[in-house]
């Protein structure tokens, strides 16, 4: 077994330290680790996006990122998405539109909408729909999930206005 | 006007928090102290001979803790089984945990290592050495059947029309249904219509891979993990494979990602039992999702031949038709459902079915939303279509003249109730998608419908009353789109409560009545109608709990309405009477079990427009219609969920999906890259509209919405195609390669 190298980083704003096997990915040492299960595997070959986290301002399917490319990065899942007990609009959303059925695929839809809103307050359609071309979901059909991350846009215009 | 203050509503899911947060937890995020990791080591060959399985080099690994083959998995011997889909030998289901003395497909488990890591285990996996001698493989229902074929069992001998011909095949079964008298039935036909179609074997594509961990305690109690669809069918299946009885074995069923027929077998749970006995520490495995494609349950490959003769008044006077599914590896192809959902959308007096059930050298097939169902009506569609065009009839014109309705005779047997395919029908007729013109050129629109029977099994359901008014109900159908609150309503609407009032929790096989699947579009019907009874239970015993606190004669007659009990001049709310209980008797529970005999099955229909590019052959859905007859929407959201989720998969598996086999069996697409499931960017919004023709048999009249929604989409696609280029797709999937074929030899 190759010994174990100490990755620092930030998770979700919060200084983190872990060991982790060099041939470990970093959503392995999310998962097992560190116990951040929020992240989901699928495929573990980069195609579902159900493992997409944010590093250093990126999306990123973790499963294709090594542990320790983590080292001084930045990192954002799932679980830094709402605010204490406040859901953020696209959480509030997903769950108001429906647009989760078995929820496995969720954590990366949101991550993924998150950084689209980000970058994009007010997508199109179209948009929305080549943003989250990444992310593979196979209850849903995808319609709710565009009508959600339509209705977040709108909910936060509204709180900016 | 609806007369419910809870169904038909669209209140937040109860797991909705835990969803939207990760802190749900599936199968694959179980942490247990001193928890091992397993691998399965798994065929390299589509057909081979076992003759030497070495496994010492893998034990001696530093990490590992314990190897299996199948030679640890207790030979009790072989005899039927029934798991609750139909009796199966107990030799297939054990022989497709762990293969013994031949591989019949790529990716059948061989080995399973436990170490310390998955990597450690997986490299162990590496280290065994398995000697074969390699053997032809079979891969499609024709060439299984063809006359000197190999053979994948030696014990398995075909029954021909309920007779066992004592003959070894790789037909495991040929069974027939007649009614009428076709050969009359055709004579008096003016235009028939005969089409030989192939559909590929494709995946329910959940994003979860399975995953199981087990524990083999000390006390020979074992527990297990996993993402399955029924838990109880896991602790069936894993008890008679393992050989120790059902009430060893207690199965908790984690968060399930996707499932779609496909979660319902077994095949890591047992091997990670064995895992555990061996190495006395919980062991979890995990497969990879080229695990999931070579070695779970697709949907069978199909061969089918459909004819059909009309009267030029554009009646149907006669159907024929041969169906040939790809079982895969053990026998169980689904064309029994196939056959009966061939014609079920039509009232036709004379027809012929002949069903194959074919095993070929793929992995063994498992249920897909309304299984074996989606391939035929792919055939009769298109067939229908064809002949609506040689009336010069509206499609949808010659359906309704057809359509089956109540009364009408299927010709496996049944009758049906009162059913909703007309109303599909008028629905789609007067949707305003089929009244808005196309608006380009190679644009087509093309219409299918489908049906699936749904089935009822048993559920069992409790609830306990607390003091503050509120309920908690506890159920054992694994949640896969929101039936927690589906059923939790259900229960809602008798207790006069809003939905969050109710707090559903899915529990393990321990602590709740047996549980059937959730499949076949049973959970919102079945355990929804046992969330109602034992609904019903808890008002009975709160009406006698308000005479009790009333001291009246139990006798009286309480009437209970809008939250308010009530018996002469007295009256209590439930909120007050609920803080009463532990002086009026203790706590109230309600209880519940039924297995419905009152199914409704479904109809849904598909509008696709869509436009085809003649120079690539690539298709583009344009705009795309769902109808479904839902009986009763309880939660209308998550019902469109269901209809737009399987409309999609129809989608998918009408136009991309496939299979892409190499001829020594090699799956040669097992990524999500290469086997190409829609995403967002492929698609339209999926409209949807619902229909409500209550269903008799349910007290809201449910039905169950979970499968009928893709039976329509490959054929509406074909449809649609045919009316942009000109062209009749007679396999799945309609690539833009077959397209192409078939406009170049137009």
């Amino acid at each position: 077994m190759a010994s174990k190298v100490r990755v620092e980083t930030t998770i979700n704003g919060e200084p983190t330290e872990f060991l982790c096997e060099p041939r470990q990915s970093l959503l392995e040492c999310l998962r097992d680790v560190l116990h951040l299960t929020g992240t989901k595997e699928g495929c573990n070959d980069g195609n579902c996006g159900a493992c997409t986290v944010v590093m250093n301002g990126a999306l990123v399917t973790s499963c294709l990122v090594l542990g320790p490319e983590a080292q001084g990065a930045r990192i954002e899942t799932v679980e830094g998405i709402a605010k204490g007990n406040q859901l953020h609009p696209l959480q509030q959303a997903f769950l108001e539109e429906a647009a989760l059925q078995c929820g496995i695929c969720t954590p990366g839809f949101l991550v993924a909408s998150k950084m689209l809103l980000e970058k994009n307050a007010q997508p199109t359609e179209q948009e929305i729909r080549l943003w989250l071309a990444n992310n593979l979901c196979r209850c849903t059909g995808y319609d709710k999930i565009i009508r959600a991350v339509q209705k977040a846009a709108t909910q936060m215009a509204e709180v900016k206005a | 006007m609806s007369t419910y203050s809870v169904i038909g509503t669209r209140p937040i899911r109860h797991d909705g928090a835990d969803k939207v947060t990760g802190r749900a937890l599936y199968g694959a995020d179980l942490q247990l102290a001193g928890l091992l990791h397993g691998a399965i080591l798994r065929s390299p060959h589509a057909h081979a001979r076992i003759i030497k399985i070495d496994t010492s080099k893998a034990a001696a690994l530093p990490g590992v803790r314990a190897v299996v083959t199948a030679d640890d998995l207790p030979d009790s011997g072989d005899r039927m089984v029934d798991l609750g889909e139909g009796e199966t030998p107990l030799s297939f289901i054990r022989g497709n945990v762990l293969a013994k003395g031949k591989v019949l497909y790529r990716g059948h488990a061989v080995a399973g290592v436990a170490a310390v890591s998955a990597h450690v285990a997986e490299q162990a996996a590496n280290l065994i050495q398995v000697e074969y001698e390699v053997l032809p493989c079979v891969l499609t229902a024709p060439s299984a059947m063809a006359d000197g074929a190999t053979l994948l069992h030696d014990n398995l001998m075909m029954k021909e029309l309920g007779q066992n011909t004592g003959k070894p095949s790789n037909v495991s079964e040929h069974f027939r249904h007649l009614m009428g008298d076709p050969a009359a039935g055709f004579a008096q036909a003016d235009v028939v219509v005969e089409r030989v179609f192939d559909t590929a074997t494709v995946h329910q594509g959940y994003i979860e891979p399975h995953n199981a961990t087990a524990l083999w305690n000390n006390d020979g109690r074992v527990q297990i993990w996993c993402s399955t669809q029924g838990s109880f069918v896991v602790r069936d299946a894993t008890a008679c494979v393992l050989d120790v009885p059902v009430s060893q074995v207690k199965v908790t069923p984690m968060e399930i990602g996707g499932g779609f027929g496909g979660k319902i077998p077994v095949y890591l749970e047992p091997v990670a039992a064995l895992l555990s006995k061996k190495s006395g520490r919980p062991v979890k495995l995990l497969m990879s999702r080229r695990d999931v494609f070579e070695a779970t349950g697709p949907t069978p490959g199909s061969h089918i031949r459909v004819k059909l003769g009309a009267t030029k008044e554009g009646k149907l006077v006669a159907g024929e038709a041969y169906l040939a599914y790809e079982a895969g590896a053990y026998p169980g192809a689904m064309v029994g459902p196939g056959a009966m959902c061939v014609f079920a959308a039509y009232d036709i007096p004379n027809i012929v079915i002949d069903g194959y059930d074919v095993v070929v050298n793929k992995p063994s097939t498992a249920a897909y939303r309304a299984p074996g169902a989606t391939n035929a009506a792919f055939a009769t569609e298109s067939v229908v279509d064809e002949i609506a065009e040689k009336l010069g009839v509206d499609p949808l014109e010659l359906r309704l003249r057809n359509a089956a309705k109540e009364g009408t005779r299927r010709a496996d047997g049944p009758k049906y109730p009162r059913v909703g395919c007309i109303e599909v029908l008028e629905a789609m007729k007067n949707s305003d998608h089929y009244k808005s013109p196309l608006t380009g050129p190679n644009q087509g629109r093309g219409v299918a419908i489908g049906f699936w029977f749904n089935v009822g099994l048993p559920s069992a359901c409790t609830i306990a009353v607390n003091a503050d008014g509120t309920v908690t109900l506890v159920e054992g159908s694994t949640d896969i789109g929101g039936t927690r609150t589906s059923i939790a309503m259900q229960a809602a609407e008798v207790l006069g409560l809003p939905a969050e009032k109710v707090q559903p929790t899915v529990v393990d096989t321990d602590s709740v009545g047996f549980t059937a699947v959730t499949g076949g579009s049973r959970t919102t019907f079945a355990t929804g109608m046992a969330a109602h009874d034992a609904a019903q239970d808890v008002v009975r015993q709160m009406k006698e709990r308000a005479l009790k606190f009333w001291k009246m004669d139990a006798a009286t007659p309480v009437e209970f309405a809008k939250g308010v009990f009530t018996a002469g001049d007295k009256s209590i709310t439930w909120n007050e009477l609920c803080t009463k209980q532990a002086r009026t008797g203790g706590p109230v529970v309600g209880r519940a079990s039924v297995n419905p005999r009152g199914v409704g099955g479904s109809f849904a229909g598909a509008i696709a427009d869509v436009e085809v590019d003649p120079e690539t052959g690539k298709v583009t859905v344009l705009r795309f219609t769902s109808v479904q007859d839902a009986g009763k929407a309880i939660h209308p959201s998550y019902v469109e969920g269901q209809m737009q989720g399987g409309s999609v998969q129809g989608i998918g598996w009408g136009l991309n999906e496939e299979y892409y086999m190499s001829p020594d069996g090699t799956m040669m697409n097992s990524s999500l890259l290469d086997y190409r499931m829609p995403t967002a960017l492929d698609l339209p919004m999926i409209e949807t509209i619902i229909v409500e023709v209550p269903n008799p048999g349910h007290p809201f009249g449910v039905r169950g919405v979970g499968e009928a929604n893709i039976v329509p989409p490959p054929g509406a696609l074909a449809n649609a195609i045919y009316h942009a280029v000109g062209v009749r797709m007679n396999s799945l999937p309609m690539k833009p390669s077959a397209v192409m074929e078939a406009i170049w030899s137009k």
